[in-house]
């Protein structure tokens, strides 16, 4: 396997923390932020030395949110990143970005330094539920920063929209996907609202005082978005992820095919040379491991029967699905039905489970969409129990 | 021959009678440490419970005996022979034969709780049995004490003198010697004649995979030693004796067994059918005439199939079942096959402790997942023609045009409980068909109530709604008191429209209604939603009697991944699929373990 060609750098600072998130962030105030961008060098500079890149064709910078960088440090960052890899000039390079943290500024610079795909965190047209979320941004702000956006010269633009919200009609979800579908941007990642732990939102669940909707309304939310979406030329090419043909995220679809991704910074993830990394979480401590060496929490060697269910479990995420070729060339030749012939049948005998249209692989039937899990499941464990 | 006589006068066999918690094994440990069978560093907590499963539940399954050296107070050495008894229902008849090879019993209660049904149980058969009894009043030290209240009690319900009763503490240590001393002094020495024919009774077995099976005996009459030939008089087997010994407490070899010993046999016995307990262990050559009184067969009295969840375990949960026969006479099984969950064992067991506890070591020992199904008694059906069956599955039930009556077993059941709780309990029996016998107060604030009662409606919750509608007060104790005719019905459950017979259950034909409604409504709770929907039906021959449905399952998928966190997915569907495991394929339908004890695990 070829070293990863995607390159995800975490940013792990917030304005403040939102009620439902439980990534590894933390609020801005009296952070060493300048001190962090040091050591996102230094790891950086050792990741390179341990594993040379070929060409980068995505960079991810998430977060947190790294738009609350300064556009000093912003620069710093993206000139580090040209620095130590070799990224190539058609390259995919997305910023996260939580509207009202954009300014004009801060725009230009992250177009010049390359810069050529943003992904806001919009959730919702509806101040009331931002509220409700613990979003600083109201309705006003979403409109504004892609506005600006796109007269900072942004083509490629993503909005994120959750369901299944505190309080959230299927009126409200349908109006904030109209809304969402008529700023006619070329990328949308609609996803339903998880109760994550140590979050507030987990508190008040627990407690009984979060109305959540019921399954069956959440499943009307979800195909009222495919069909507004679809209908709006967006095609659904992933579970939670709608694109013009030819705007589909490369980055992430790097995940979804099981192929290797640097993770820099705390708290990230990488995966390469079939191990799996998760760097250090806390700031603090991450900057001070960096100074001495990769700042890794663990590092887990995946099995090949692992990395196999792995391939079909986030593989099939995708409306594509698998493909035969792919798999053969990460697994020495091997074939996909004779790997997994059993499970497959038994998916397929229960209607969940296709045989892509060109006959090179499987995918998920229109009828499994609701119910992905089901499926990916049962790829789970096949081999490596 | 003067001195196998003086040997003999210096033996005392006794056991300890006590009610769950009220200090046993703590007492027995106090007594192995005193008499300096284990010094208190050798012993594990506990040691006459020693498989995992006893300690965890602190109750006693396996008979035990102990060897103990005591040198009383008058200057002689006296062996003293422990023998330790099982505390639960389930195994009366062991307890009746444990307590015939003693001469004397210690009668532990606890100085705040008082006498238990269970405890009143076993002092019944200890007085059957002519023991000598020692009243002990444990747990002395505890503020809630009222050791007088309790001796009027042994006094006014047993009709035993408790003026001499030893107050004690087990666990601090307190009166130990006292108790031993009494031992030796009211206990009477074993009677017998070394010089007639052997007679030994088998009061309990257990199988060692070096020697083959251990055989626990008491011997009355005669003696035994290696290279004799032995019969069983029950069952007529024969074997040579390669060695015989004692227990101080692990297994010491002797020369031999005599009057009044308490010890073990080996002779190459490979099967512990052969060793009933209860059974005479004659000489051979020189057998005698009669064998030792009160020899049964036991029957189980309780049924249930056991199934492997995976279909390859079917091998593996046969042996798991020979292994633990070999342990456990009163284990039955045969093959049996169920439509629903295909090949698997129809097992007897002597109550539903005793179920629960070869259900839990084949999950725990031999690590194999199994399902149970709702355990059932045994009835018995009369044919039209004159035939009667015995079903102990309901599956077997014959059709309803072909049975003139049918009659289901009734124990008659003792509970002990305060006044205050007499109404919730009456009722309790009442709602289980009970009949009631007798009501007689023990004190001024308990009562004993007798009532007759289909076992059949005892054998699965009845001891916990006991407990939890009398804060833990009531005890209980039952014996069968035979057959009765009963209205009774099969009631067939149906998943996805197919009867699932592992599903099925007798009852009673006026509450089929409420029971079906029940059981569909808690088959609803527990069965998870499958990819379609699934109805769930309770019927009577082709009526259908109650329904519920299991909504089809909508929406399962996780949202988007973040940053390349795969692991994080990965873990949420193994716990998805961990959940799955404990699910048996029933035709298109996933059933959990739990579904096939739910028929009966019903709040009435």
């Amino acid at each position: 396997m070829h070293p990863p060609r995607a390159l995800y750098i975490h940013i792990p600072f917030c304005a403040q923390r939102c009620h439902y998130c439980d990534f590894n962030t933390y609020a801005l105030a009296g952070q060493p932020v300048d001190a962090y961008l040091e050591a996102l060098e230094r790891e950086m500079e050792r990741t390179v030395e341990a594993l040379p890149p070929e060409k980068i064709d995505t960079v991810f910078v998430g977060g947190g949110t790294p738009t609350v960088l300064t556009p000093a440090q912003m620069a710093r960052l993206l000139g580090a990143v040209r620095r130590w890899f070799p990224v190539a000039p058609d390259a995919e390079i997305t910023v996260e970005a939580n509207p009202g943290t954009v300014g004009p500024e801060l725009l230009a610079l992250m177009r010049e330094g390359g810069v050529n795909r943003i992904s806001f965190g919009v959730q919702a047209f509806d101040d009331a539920l931002l509220r409700r979320l613990g979003r600083m941004h109201d309705t006003a702000d979403a409109y504004r920063s892609v506005a600006l956006a796109r007269e900072a010269g942004f083509a490629n633009i993503s909005i994120d929209l959750m369901f299944g919200l505190p309080g959230q009609t299927m009126d409200m979800l349908a109006d904030s996907v109209r809304r969402a579908v008529e700023l006619d941007l070329p990328h949308y990642s609609l996803y339903a609202l998880k109760i994550e732990e140590n979050t507030l939102f987990h508190t008040l669940h627990e407690r009984g005082e979060l109305p959540l909707s019921g399954e069956e309304e959440e499943l009307h939310m979800y195909l009222h978005i495919m069909e507004r979406l679809e209908a709006a030329g967006r095609r659904q090419y992933e579970i939670s992820n709608f694109a013009l043909p030819g705007y589909e995220s490369r980055h992430n679809m790097t995940y979804w095919r099981n192929e290797p991704y640097y993770g820099i910074g705390a708290g990230a993830h990488g995966y390469a040379r079939g191990v799996r990394h998760v760097n250090i979480r806390g700031v603090t401590p991450y900057i001070e491991a960096a100074r001495e060496r990769l700042p890794r929490l663990t590092e887990e060697p995946v099995s090949e029967e692992e990395a196999m269910e792995d391939f079909m479990m986030v593989g099939l995420r995708m409306r594509d699905g698998v493909r035969d070729d792919d798999f053969a060339a990460q697994f020495g030749g091997r074939s996909i039905d004779d790997v997994f012939g059993g499970v497959i049948a038994r998916l397929r005998d229960a209607g969940l489970l296709e045989r892509r249209p060109d006959g090179a692989g499987w995918r998920l039937t229109d009828r499994a969409i609701p119910v992905g899990n089901e499926v990916f499941g049962a790829f789970v464990g096949a081999l490596s129990e | 021959m003067t001195d196998a006589l003086s040997r003999q006068r210096n033996i005392r066999n006794f056991c300890i009678i006590a009610h769950i918690d009220h200090g046993k094994s703590t007492l027995a440990d106090r007594i192995l440490e005193y008499t300096g069978a284990l010094s208190p560093r050798e012993m594990q907590d506990q040691v006459l419970d020693n498989m995992e499963l006893e300690r965890e539940r602190g109750i006693t399954i396996k008979l035990q005996a102990v060897r103990l050296h005591y040198r009383a107070d008058d200057g002689q050495d006296y062996v003293l022979n422990l023998i330790d008894t099982p505390g639960h229902v389930d195994f009366t008849y062991e307890v009746s034969r444990s307590l015939a090879a003693c001469e004397g019993a210690l009668l532990v209660v606890d100085a705040s709780q008082g006498i238990e049904a269970q405890t009143l149980a076993n002092v019944y058969l200890a007085l059957e049995n002519n023991l000598e009894i020692l009243p002990v009043i444990n747990k002395i030290d505890l503020p809630s004490a009222d050791p007088d209240r309790v001796k009027r009690e042994i006094e006014d319900v047993i009709g035993l003198d408790a003026s001499e009763a030893v107050l004690a503490s087990a666990k601090a240590g307190i009166g130990i010697k006292e108790i031993l001393e009494q031992i030796v002094t009211k206990i009477p020495a074993p009677k017998g004649d070394p010089d007639s024919p052997l007679k030994a009774l088998i009061f309990d077995s257990h199988y060692d995979a070096y020697k083959g099976v251990i055989v626990y005996v008491r011997v009355v009459d005669g003696s035994i030693r290696a290279g004799k030939r032995i019969r069983f008089m029950a069952t007529g087997a024969e074997f040579e004796v390669d060695e015989v010994g004692v227990f101080r407490p692990r297994m010491t070899p002797v020369d031999e067994l005599s009057v009044g010993d308490v010890g073990y046999i080996v002779a190459g016995i490979k099967n512990v059918k052969d060793t009933r307990v209860g059974d005479t262990v004659t000489d051979a050559k020189h057998p005698a005439a009669e064998p030792l009184p009160g020899y049964r067969r036991v029957n189980p009295m309780v049924f249930c199939g056991l199934y492997p969840i995976d279909t390859q375990d079917y091998n593996d949960l046969r042996e798991a079942l020979e292994k633990l026969e070999l342990n456990d006479a009163s284990l039955r099984y045969e093959p049996e096959t169920s439509t629903a969950l295909g090949f698997g064992f129809r097992c007897g067991f002597l109550g539903l402790l005793h179920m629960e506890i070869i259900q839990e070591r084949i999950e725990r020992e031999f690590k194999i997942p199994i399902i149970t199904t709702a355990p059932s008694v045994v009835y018995r059906v009369k044919l039209t023609n004159g035939e009667t069956l015995e079903i102990d599955n309901p599956s077997k039930y014959p059709d309803s045009g072909r049975i003139e009556y049918v009659e289901e077993p009734y124990v008659k059941a003792s509970i002990i409980v305060p006044n205050d709780y007499v109404g919730p309990i009456m009722e309790l029996c009442q709602s289980r068909r009970g009949e009631f016998v007798n009501m007689e107060y023990i004190d001024t604030s308990r009562v004993n109530l007798t009532y007759e009662l289909p076992l059949s409606e005892i054998v699965y919750d009845f001891y916990d709604q006991l407990k939890s509608s009398t804060r833990g007060y009531a005890s209980m104790d039952y014996e069968l008191s035979g057959y009765k005719k009963s209205n009774l019905v099969k009631m067939d459950i149906l998943l996805n429209n197919e009867v699932v017979d592992a599903l099925s259950v007798i009852v009673h034909r006026d509450r089929a209604y409420q029971r079906g409604k029940a059981v569909c409504e808690k088959l609803k709770e527990l069965i998870p939603r499958q990819m379609f929907e699934v109805p769930i039906q309770a019927a009577i021959g082709s009526r259908v009697i109650a329904r519920e449905t299991v909504k089809a399952l909508r929406k399962n998928v996780l949202a988007k991944c973040y940053g390349g966190d795969v692991t994080r997915k990965r873990k949420l569907l193994e716990k998805q699929k961990e959940g799955k495991k404990r699910l048996k394929q029933v035709g298109s339908v996933e059933v959990p373990q739990e579904a096939f004890m739910a028929v009966l695990r019903i709040d009435q």
